[in-house]
This record gives structure tokens, C-alpha cells and sequence, in this order.
């Protein structure tokens, strides 16, 4: 396990640490937080598979600037595939959080709790 | 048509950001909003049977943007696409009829419109999608419409279902993101095409790839609903509105889910064999676990959704055996003619499930229309006081339990067949699927005997006493998804199945690369062709080969 | 909703409009500089949000009115997909054709991602503005309806 492989670790301590949230708490808040941590997990990954180190320097950003050559930027910069992939991926989470709370809102003012202990159908 | 595939997102989605906007404008006119979808779904469906008819090399993948292979993002329509496509275009035309007249029970029909159109237009997307990433992004549109469709009545019970099915569709689309990482970062593409070109030529199949599969069959796996993964579907099901429910059920687990979970272990991870039998596994559990958790059930749309799960058990378990038994063919010409018929089996079930668990739920929704009640305890009577809606129910019940001459029938005596002969030819451990397969069939015919006579037989009860039929529309989509259960059987036709069924079944057999360039597959080596033409030549006893079979073998 | 305290509502007055200015900037230069139609939208978004917050939702609803929002919602997204259609002009779906848009090194360089830019940054930011006018708006009825809430505190109840 080498010093560069730390990363992709705390990336998937982080997932298992979502899935822990959604699993174990009874909160409906905090099973919402669950679901926004395996996302950030899940970005996270998409960025340091995306990573290239510039031979010792420091990385260098896909942007094509007056004076760089396109041939150096392919073999230099950070590949800027992934992180068009997790722009997408955050627009889908924004989406998906925005509706979530929506319900968790709706629920709250159903039954006067977040608790699911006490919501019919979320026991467990 | 070399054009026309975007049409199949564009379309959906253009109806999908109008819908809204003419929902306000029509104000109280709800029924009128159905027009607009409506065609559009019309027109999605003769675009669907134009693409089917026309042979692989005309409707070659579309390059989005005009970028090339393996940058570009792609559309890809092969064998196997076209023909979920036409499930997708069948049933959500119908579920739009039948919701003209049912959603006048709801508020807001252009929000009801919108969401609908954004999901057909994701599941078109992901059928038709000819890269991973693409894969995702209509997964997730497709899955973030039926989110909120699913809570659509928002009443306490619909939220909590909808809720549970979101929490754990999202945790399925992250597996899904991390597989799709790690795989980007193993072979540097995203081009499904390319991803199998690089698997297959790098040798053995390394930790991080395995890794990935693990993700991605249970991300898949979830939105299949196979079982352990079910357990979103028995709420969210019965808490959606009828036709939604119907096309979750009918279409959507489909498309999103077992789709795409065949599609990745046939073409992407190059078939291997292990996959196979864990498809195997996972289908018979959830064959076995869906008959049983749906014999208790007293709500008529929860042991629809039982049923559900124990169906696309099937499906699953035909498919994984026709893997297995692939693997096992090189060499043995009755094993390869038995996977033909095993996948052949498997896809035709998938379609007849489609046609009658979509006309189910829809039946469901007309009896709640009608009587306003789901639980059978309190349903009764009703052979007499709405006849259409009677005789649907007896057909689609009497399909999906498999009796002749329905099309049930006929793809689960395939499903049994295929069983029984992988354990005689093949492997001993095929006896226990088999076994439980007919058990399960059986106790399918229980529990919708069971039905039909809580809610046609005895007499009427307080609820159903002045039920009367249901509107046209309604009667008119249910009763073309029945005149479809009988045609179904029509599949075996030589003429219907070599134009429509065998394509996908060619596609799935040759375990090849998902078509991407203009012509044929080319660079790898494709031991399965005379192999596969050796299946068909025993498969039809007819030994004359005319030219048009050449054709639907990519 | 009634709006914030003095303090507030004059330091929104000063700043709503550069930040109103930064997310077009950012939405603008989206093909240059990172960022883009999404981001963009979301600072125009949190910039309207940060408005009805401190001055109440009456005066916003005076300033830009909610069917507005819900408009350029939809005309954002038609927008999009009348782009990618247009794409079709030069020969296929979502082409990025314009070569006099496009020169690389050039302000001017991205074709149509400009163009698509400025459409999803409009609906983004409608679309997210418009999520908060909902919820905000449901509070305000909810508020009324409200059950007698649990009195246990929720802390006690999560110990796992």
C-alpha cells in the first residue's frame, strides 16, 4: 500500500462511512447526509482517477493558454475526462437532494418527526 | 434512419419541458393534457417499429457531434436494443392512454406529463446508449423521474415508499459511478465497444476489474430487482399511481436493469462463466422468494409486485443458464443449440412480462377507479358489474401463470424445457433450478387463482356494489395489452420471431462487442459464428438457410 | 416570510448585483474558465435566494414574479435542445458547428458550448430558485397545518 494509493482509501472510507449513515441512523436528516457523503465518495474517486502527476511538478490544470503547445498539454495536464464525469454526477445529486428533502419536508409535516421509528413504512 | 436514433431522447425530452408549460396553460382541462404525450408516445412507438424492421446495417450507431470512434458518444441500436425499445414504446404508449382519464384523480397533469415523457426519454437513453458514462446519465434520469412519480399522490405512504426507493436507487448509482471509475481508469475508455476490445485483449481479468463487476452487478442488480436488492419494489410499486406502476413494473427494471446487466456481462466482461451462475443464483432467489412473499399478500398491487419479482427471476435465471451453458458449448453442438434456446427463452419472457404485468397493474388501477379500494378482502363481484375489465384480468392472469394458448405459456414451458435439458446434458446442479422453476410456476397459478376469485368471483361487497366499467380510454389500453397477451404467442412465428426476437438473441449468443464501427465486428476473433449458425440450422428443422438469416448475425 | 433585520437587508442591497454580475461572468466565460452554465446558475440562484431571504417573500414575488420563474425554466431547457437540434444543420445531433465562433486561444472559442452555456445557466438557476420557492412556499402553508410536534428530543431517540 503505497503512499499514493492513500487517497483512493479515504475515498472508500467515505463510502462505507455514507453507507453506515443510511443504514444505521434513524434520522431521516442524517440518512440524507448519508446519501450526500457516498456522493461526495463517489466524486472524490472520479477526481484521483483523473489524476496525473506532472513528473514532480505540480499537476497542471486542461486549460489550453496562448502559450502552451496541444502535444504538451495532453502529455502534462490532469485528464479532464473525469471531471467532466463528475460535474454531471454532481448536477444528478443536486437533483436527487433537492427531491429528498422535498419528501423529508413533506413527511416532517405528515407525522411532526424525522424520527422513521415512527413512520410506517421505514421501520428498518 | 441513420438520423432519426437521437430522435428517440430528443423527442421524449422536448415533450418532457414542454409538458409543464401546457399543463399551466390548460389549467383545469386535465384530460386534454393528455394529447400532447400521447402523440408523442404514438410517434415514438412508429419510430420503434421502423427501427426494428430495418436489418443492423442500416441503422448503424450514431456518432453525437460527429466524433468518431472511440471518443465520441454514441448511440448504438443492435438487435438487442431495437427490441427493448419496442417493449418501451408498446407499454408506455398504452400506460399514456390509460392515464388520461385515470389521472383526473390527481392534481397538476403537466407536472404528471412532464416527469413521464423525462423517464421514457431516460430509458430510450439507456437502451440505445453506446458508451458507459451515457449508461448513467439516462439511469439516473430515468430514476430521478420515476422518484417523484412514484410519490406523485404524495399521501404519507407514497412519500416513505418513495423515499426508501430513492435512498436506495442513489446508493445503486454511486456503485454504479465507482464501477464506471475503476474501469475508466483500467482501460482509459468509456466506449462500450471499447471497454470489451481492451478487457478481452489484456489478458486475465485483474482485481480492480473484478472489483468493478462486483459494482456494477449489484447496482444493476438493484434496479432489477433482484433479490437480496428487491426491497424498494413491494413499497414503491403499489404506492405509485396505476400506469406508473406499470411502467415501473412492466418496463422500467427492464430496461434500466436487466438490460443493462445483460448487456455488461455478454459484451463488456466478454461472458465468462462465473457470471453466469451468479445470474443463476440471484434469479432463482428471487423466483422463489417473489411466489412465496406473494401468496400472504392481501393488497392486490403488493402481490403484484411480488410477482414482479418472482418473473424477472425467471427472465434472469434463463439468461444466466443460457451463459453457463455457453461456456460449456465449444465442442458440444447441443449445448450451443440449448443456450439459443435458453436466451431465446429468457427474452421472450422478458416481453411477455412486460405486455402482462403492465395490463395488470393497469387493471388494478381500473379496479381502484372503480371501487376504490386495492385490498381483496373488500373486492368482489366484479365478474358481473364490469365485464371488460373482468375478461382482461382472467387473460392476463391466466398468461402470466402459463397456461396455453396465452403467450405465457409458451416462454415459461421454453424456460422449463431449457432447465430440465441443462441438467440431463449439463451439470447435475440445473435438477434444484429446475425443480424450483416448476414449483414456482405452480404457485404462480395459486395466487392468481387466488386473485381472480377475490375479485371476480362471489358477490358483491359494500365496495364494489355500484361499480360501474371504467372510461374508454382506460378500457381501450387495457384491451389492446390483452389482444397482445394473445398475440404473443405469434412470437414463435418464424416470420415475427427472425425479424424481431432472433437479432437480440444473435446479439447476446455471439457474446461479441457492442457494434460501433459502420460495418461488422472486425479485429477479434469470433469463434461463436459457425457455431451459432450451427444452432440455428438444428433449431429449425427446416434445413433450407436462405439468405435472409445471414443478414441478423452481426 | 418576513424579511431580515436592517443590517441585512442593506448589505443585500449592495451586493446582490455584483453577485448577479459574477454568475453571468462565470456562466459567460464557461467555455474559457472553469465553471460554466451549471455553476453559474447556481450563484444567480443563491443570489435570488439571498434576496427573498432578506427582504421577505412579498417583495420578491413583486421584483420576479414565480410563473416567470417556472417560464424561463422551461424555455431554458427548450433552448438547450433546440441547440443540440440545430446541431443537425451540420450534420449531426449536438454538433458543436460554428467555425466562426470557434477558434481555439480566442475568446471566442467553443462554438455552440456558448450558446448552451447561457441556456442551462437560465435554467439552472430558474430551476434552482424555483425548488426554494416551492419549499419556502409549502413551509408558509405547512407552518399552519402542523401537527403537534414529538416533544422527546431526537438526540435520546438516535443512540444506536
Amino acid at each position: 500500500m503505497t503512499f499514493e494509493r492513500l487517497p483512493y482509501l479515504a475515498a472508500f472510507l467515505l463510502l462505507v462511512v455514507g453507507l453506515y449513515a443510511i443504514v444505521a441512523k434513524r434520522n431521516l436528516i442524517k440518512v440524507i447526509v448519508g446519501l450526500l457523503v457516498i456522493d461526495y465518495a463517489t466524486n472524490l474517486f472520479l477526481i484521483l482517477v483523473g489524476y496525473r502527476s506532472n513528473s514532480g511538478g505540480a499537476p497542471m490544470a486542461p486549460i489550453l493558454t496562448r502559450d502552451l503547445a496541444p502535444a504538451q498539454l495532453a502529455a502534462h495536464a490532469v485528464d479532464p475526462l473525469p471531471q467532466a464525469l463528475i460535474l454531471t454526477s454532481i448536477v444528478i445529486g443536486l437533483s436527487v437532494t433537492a427531491l429528498v428533502v422535498a419528501m423529508a419536508i413533506r413527511l416532517y409535516d405528515r407525522y411532526g418527526t424525522f424520527d422513521t421509528g415512527r413512520m410506517r413504512n421505514l421501520r428498518g | 434512419m441513420r438520423n432519426l436514433l437521437p430522435l428517440f431522447v430528443a423527442i421524449p425530452l422536448a415533450g418532457g419541458f414542454l409538458m409543464p408549460v401546457v399543463g399551466r396553460l390548460l389549467g383545469p382541462r386535465r384530460r386534454a393534457c393528455a394529447l400532447i404525450p400521447i402523440l408523442l408516445a404514438a410517434g415514438v412507438l412508429a419510430l420503434a417499429v421502423r427501427l426494428v424492421l430495418l436489418p443492423d446495417a442500416q441503422t448503424p450507431p450514431y456518432w453525437m457531434g460527429a466524433w468518431d470512434f472511440p471518443v465520441g458518444i454514441s448511440l448504438v441500436a443492435d438487435g438487442l436494443s431495437k427490441f427493448i425499445v419496442l417493449i418501451v414504446a408498446v407499454v408506455s404508449l398504452a400506460a399514456l392512454l390509460f392515464s388520461t382519464d385515470y389521472m383526473t384523480r390527481y392534481t397538476s397533469p403537466g407536472l404528471y406529463y412532464g416527469l413521464f415523457l423525462l423517464m421514457l426519454a431516460g430509458m430510450n437513453g439507456v437502451v440505445l446508449a453506446g458508451d458507459l458514462f451515457n449508461v448513467f446519465v439516462f439511469l439516473e434520469v430515468a430514476g430521478i423521474a420515476s422518484y417523484a412519480l412514484v410519490a406523485f399522490g404524495t399521501e404519507a405512504d407514497e412519500l416513505e415508499a418513495s423515499f426508501k426507493y430513492l435512498i436506495l436507487g442513489s446508493i445503486a448509482s454511486a456503485f454504479v459511478l465507482v464501477a464506471v471509475a475503476i474501469l475508466y481508469s483500467v482501460t482509459g475508455h468509456l466506449n462500450l465497444a471499447k471497454i470489451a476490445e481492451v478487457l478481452r485483449a489484456g489478458g486475465g481479468l485483474t482485481v480492480p476489474i473484478y472489483l468493478a463487476a462486483a459494482f456494477l452487478l449489484m447496482g444493476f442488480a438493484l434496479k432489477a430487482a433482484l433479490v437480496p436488492f428487491h426491497a424498494w419494489l413491494p413499497d414503491a410499486h403499489p404506492s405509485a399511481p396505476a400506469p406508473i406502476s406499470a411502467m415501473l413494473s412492466g418496463v422500467l427494471i427492464k430496461a434500466c436493469g436487466v438490460y443493462v446487466l445483460v448487456r455488461l456481462v455478454f459484451s463488456v466482461f466478454a461472458g465468462l462463466e462465473a457470471f453466469g451462475v451468479v445470474l443463476v443464483v440471484l434469479g432463482t432467489l428471487s423466483m422463489v422468494a417473489g411466489a412465496i412473499l406473494a401468496i400472504g399478500q392481501g393488497d392486490l398491487k403488493r402481490l403484484l409486485a411480488y410477482s414482479s419479482i418472482s418473473q424477472v427471476g425467471y427472465v434472469v435465471t434463463a439468461i444466466g443458464t443460457g451463459l453457463v451453458l455457453l461456456a460449456w458449448a465449444p465442442g458440444k453442438p447441443a449445448l450451443q443449440a440449448l443456450a439459443v434456446l435458453a436466451i431465446f427463452g429468457g427474452l421472450f419472457h422478458l416481453a411477455n412480462h412486460a405486455v402482462f404485468k403492465s395490463l395488470l397493474f393497469l387493471l388494478s388501477g381500473s379496479i381502484e377507479y372503480a371501487t376504490g379500494t386495492r385490498q381483496l378482502k373488500s373486492l368482489g363481484g366484479l365478474g358481473r358489474s364490469m365485464p371488460l375489465t373482468a375478461w382482461s384480468l382472467r387473460i392476463a392472469a391466466l398468461s402470466i401463470s402459463g397456461v396455453p394458448p396465452f403467450a405465457g405459456f409458451f416462454s415459461k414451458f421454453i424456460i422449463l424445457l431449457v432447465l430440465v435439458q441443462a441438467a440431463v446434458l449439463g451439470h447435475g446442479a440445473f435438477w434444484l433450478v429446475a425443480v424450483l422453476a416448476l414449483a414456482v410456476a405452480v404457485l404462480t397459478l395459486v395466487y392468481y387463482a387466488k386473485v381472480q376469485r377475490a375479485v371476480l368471483g362471489g358477490a358483491p361487497t359494500a365496495a364494489t356494489a355500484d361499480a360501474r366499467e371504467v372510461p374508454f380510454s382506460m378500457a381501450v389500453a387495457t384491451a389492446a395489452l390483452a389482444v397482445l397477451c394473445l398475440a404473443g404467442a405469434l412470437v414463435l412465428h418464424p416470420a415475427v420471431k427472425r425479424r424481431i426476437v432472433d437479432p437480440a438473441v444473435a446479439v447476446l449468443v455471439a457474446r461479441g462487442l457492442p457494434r460501433s464501427e459502420g460495418s461488422l465486428l472486425q479485429g477479434l476473433p469470433q469463434t461463436e459464428q459457425p457455431e451459432v449458425a450451427a444452432a440455428r440450422a438444428l433449431e429449425h428443422p427446416n434445413p433450407t438457410l436462405d439468405a435472409s438469416d445471414a443478414e441478423v448475425i452481426p | 416570510m418576513r424579511g431580515m433585520s436592517l443590517i441585512v437587508k442593506n448589505t443585500t442591497r449592495l451586493v446582490a448585483g455584483f453577485i448577479a454580475l459574477f454568475g453571468a461572468y462565470i456562466v459567460l466565460y464557461g467555455h474559457v474558465t472553469p465553471g460554466g452554465g451549471f455553476s453559474g446558475g447556481v450563484i444567480v440562484a443563491g443570489g435570488l435566494v439571498l434576496v427573498v431571504l432578506a427582504f421577505g417573500e412579498e417583495f420578491s414575488r413583486r421584483v420576479i414574479s414565480h410563473n416567470i420563474v417556472r417560464a424561463s425554466d422551461s424555455v431554458g431547457a427548450l433552448a438547450f435542445l433546440g441547440i443540440a437540434l440545430l446541431g443537425y444543420l451540420a450534420g449531426a445531433f449536438f454538433s458543436n458547428f460554428p467555425d466562426w465562433l470557434g477558434q481555439p486561444r480566442a475568446l471566442a472559442s467553443g462554438g455552440t458550448i456558448f450558446l448552451s452555456n447561457v441556456a442551462i445557466g437560465v435554467k439552472v438557476a430558474a430551476g434552482l430558485f424555483g425548488v426554494f420557492l416551492a419549499l419556502a412556499l409549502f413551509r408558509r402553508r405547512g407552518e399552519k397545518r402542523l401537527m403537534v410536534p414529538d416533544t422527546a428530543p431526537l438526540d435520546a431517540e438516535d443512540e444506536e
